[in-house]
């Protein structure tokens, strides 16, 4: 009981710092959803469509990469932008770049995967239509994105899930630097190490709180999409 | 039409790290120990010195083995870390450039109230690392190679003890999430005293043993050689070194309580 009124106090007290936090945490990842989309979109839509020798294995790598574990992300983004790395004359690393960079690496695979599934049942669906209008594969995947779109939605939110939720991979290549790359689950994990449970519980519920209005905001407007589209 | 708008507000998203980038002024990345971020020193010192030159102290917290390596591969311009074997053999690799004193604290061994191991009454450090050891109490262990860590286990080494066994538990993780574990699992530990002041989940644990001077923790501050890494910001890095080692730095660092307690001693002068 203890953290909802920490939660709600924090809330409140519109303490600039939390606000920064929050601020922080919802640039990145939006902007990581962004990237995510505007090349996992089509990419998906074309391995649905497109037939090609390797693709079976190209599809199952992309969907075991779902399951990359986070920090492995992180660790490799933090190899490659370190000064000592390949990128490293960016002077990126621990910089919120870098953590947009590897968040949009986690979303990535599941754009990809849940578009393609998505895009391969539409495709099951209007093949004879397409084909009758003399559409080839490729010219498809404009329309068959818009005609997904809604389902699409589910997959976008699955890797803003995931971003927005992970902490390995930001606490590695932006270093939790307190007022520069200071996001909400670095905080709470920075929280639990100094024993401040409550305040730690107060953060993730926020952060839960940040989330769902997000969803309802994306489910509201996919509903009125619907309706509007008939 | 609605695309079309999506795109423009994707870029201006998109944009914004770019924009805030341009607005930096100078700053310097400092490397530094999970006990001095966790404990709030930075807090309570960093705006002084941003205040009086103006440049701004980027603090990346981890183990000090983590974050030598870290000035290693360039990626700091200043590392600040509490393992003096370790960070003599980072000058001498020319990692360093040189390294200066700059305040100690202290160890302590936190342990469950009932003291099953008979601790608080031990002569010596040593003396109570073997009295947990022959117990076989539980001992919950950093394991991460920070300078904590190595202080433990030269103390093992100094009771004559391989520490091995079920009771012997190493979290792997920083000073608070191993104070967690050890307060979960009743187990000792060794702690620096400002990571254990600040910290609050401590269940049944209590303070068992302290004052050993083998348990003096002393912080160094060495500026990255910018001959092995051109990028250092060499001028900003010294002049946070010198000033944390002025007498404005130094009173900064002694004027941080926690519960009215001292937890950081500066001895920029003493013997390096």
């Amino acid at each position: 009981m203890g953290a909802f009124s920490a939660a709600f106090e924090l809330i409140a007290s519109g303490d600039p710092v939390l606000l920064e936090i929050i601020g922080l945490s919802l640039r990145v990842t939006l902007t990581a959803v962004l990237i995510g989309c505007l090349i996992g979109l089509p990419l998906g839509a074309m391995l649905a469509l497109l037939r090609f020798p390797g693709r079976s294995g190209v599809v199952v790598v992309f969907n075991a990469l779902m399951g990359l574990p986070p920090v492995v992300a992180g660790l490799v983004v933090y190899l490659v932008l370190s000064r000592s790395g390949p990128l490293g004359p960016l002077n990126l690393l621990f910089s919120p770049t870098a953590m947009i960079i590897a968040q949009a690496i986690l979303i990535l695979p599941i754009v990809i995967s849940l578009t393609r599934s998505v895009i391969e049942d539409l495709w099951e669906e209007y093949r004879e239509q397409l084909r009758s209008l003399g559409s080839s594969r490729l010219r498809a995947v404009p329309t068959l994105l818009w005609d997904g779109r809604f389902s699409l939605v589910t997959g976008i939110l699955a890797g803003f899930g995931r971003a927005s939720a992970e902490v390995g991979a930001v606490l590695i290549v932006g270093g939790n630097i307190a007022g520069h790359t200071r996001t909400m689950t670095t905080a709470i994990t920075l929280e639990t190490a100094r024993g401040d449970l409550s305040l730690a519980i107060a953060l993730g519920l926020i952060l839960l709180a940040v989330t769902l209005t997000l969803n309802t905001g994306a489910y509201g407007i996919g509903q009125w999409g619907r309706r509007a589209a008939g | 039409m609605i695309t079309c708008r999506h795109l423009v507000l994707g870029a201006a998203i998109a944009l914004l790290p770019v924009a805030a980038a341009a607005q930096e002024g100078e700053y310097i990345t400092v490397a530094s120990t999970t006990s001095t971020e966790q404990s709030g020193l930075f807090g309570h010192i960093l705006p002084l010195f941003e205040e009086e030159t103006g440049i701004e102290v980027r603090v990346v917290a981890q183990g000090t083995g983590q974050a030598l390596e870290t000035g290693r591969r360039g990626d700091a311009d200043v590392v600040f870390v509490h393992a003096r074997e370790l960070e003599e053999a980072f000058v001498e690799e020319g990692y360093g450039v040189e390294r200066f004193d700059v305040m100690y604290n202290d160890f302590v061994i936190v342990g469950p109230g009932d003291d099953p191991a008979g601790i608080a009454d031990a002569e010596s450090a040593a003396e109570a690392m073997a009295a947990i050891a022959a117990a076989e109490a539980p001992f919950a262990s950093r394991g991460d190679d920070s300078g904590t860590h190595v202080a433990e286990l030269n103390l093992w080494e100094a009771a004559g003890v391989v520490p091995e066994g079920s009771w012997y538990r190493e979290t792997g993780s920083g000073m608070g999430p191993t104070l967690n574990t050890a307060s979960q699992m009743n187990a000792y530990a060794l702690t620096d005293r400002g990571t254990w002041l600040s910290f609050q989940n401590r269940g049944e644990l209590e303070f068992l043993f302290e004052g050993d001077e083998v348990l003096f923790n002393p912080y160094g501050v060495i500026l990255v050689n910018p001959e092995m890494h051109d990028h250092v910001k060499a001028e900003a890095g010294q002049a946070f070194i010198d000033w944390l080692i002025s007498d404005a730095g130094q009173e900064a660092i002694a004027s941080y309580k926690v519960e009215g307690e001292q937890l950081f001693f500066p001895n920029a002068n003493g013997a390096s």
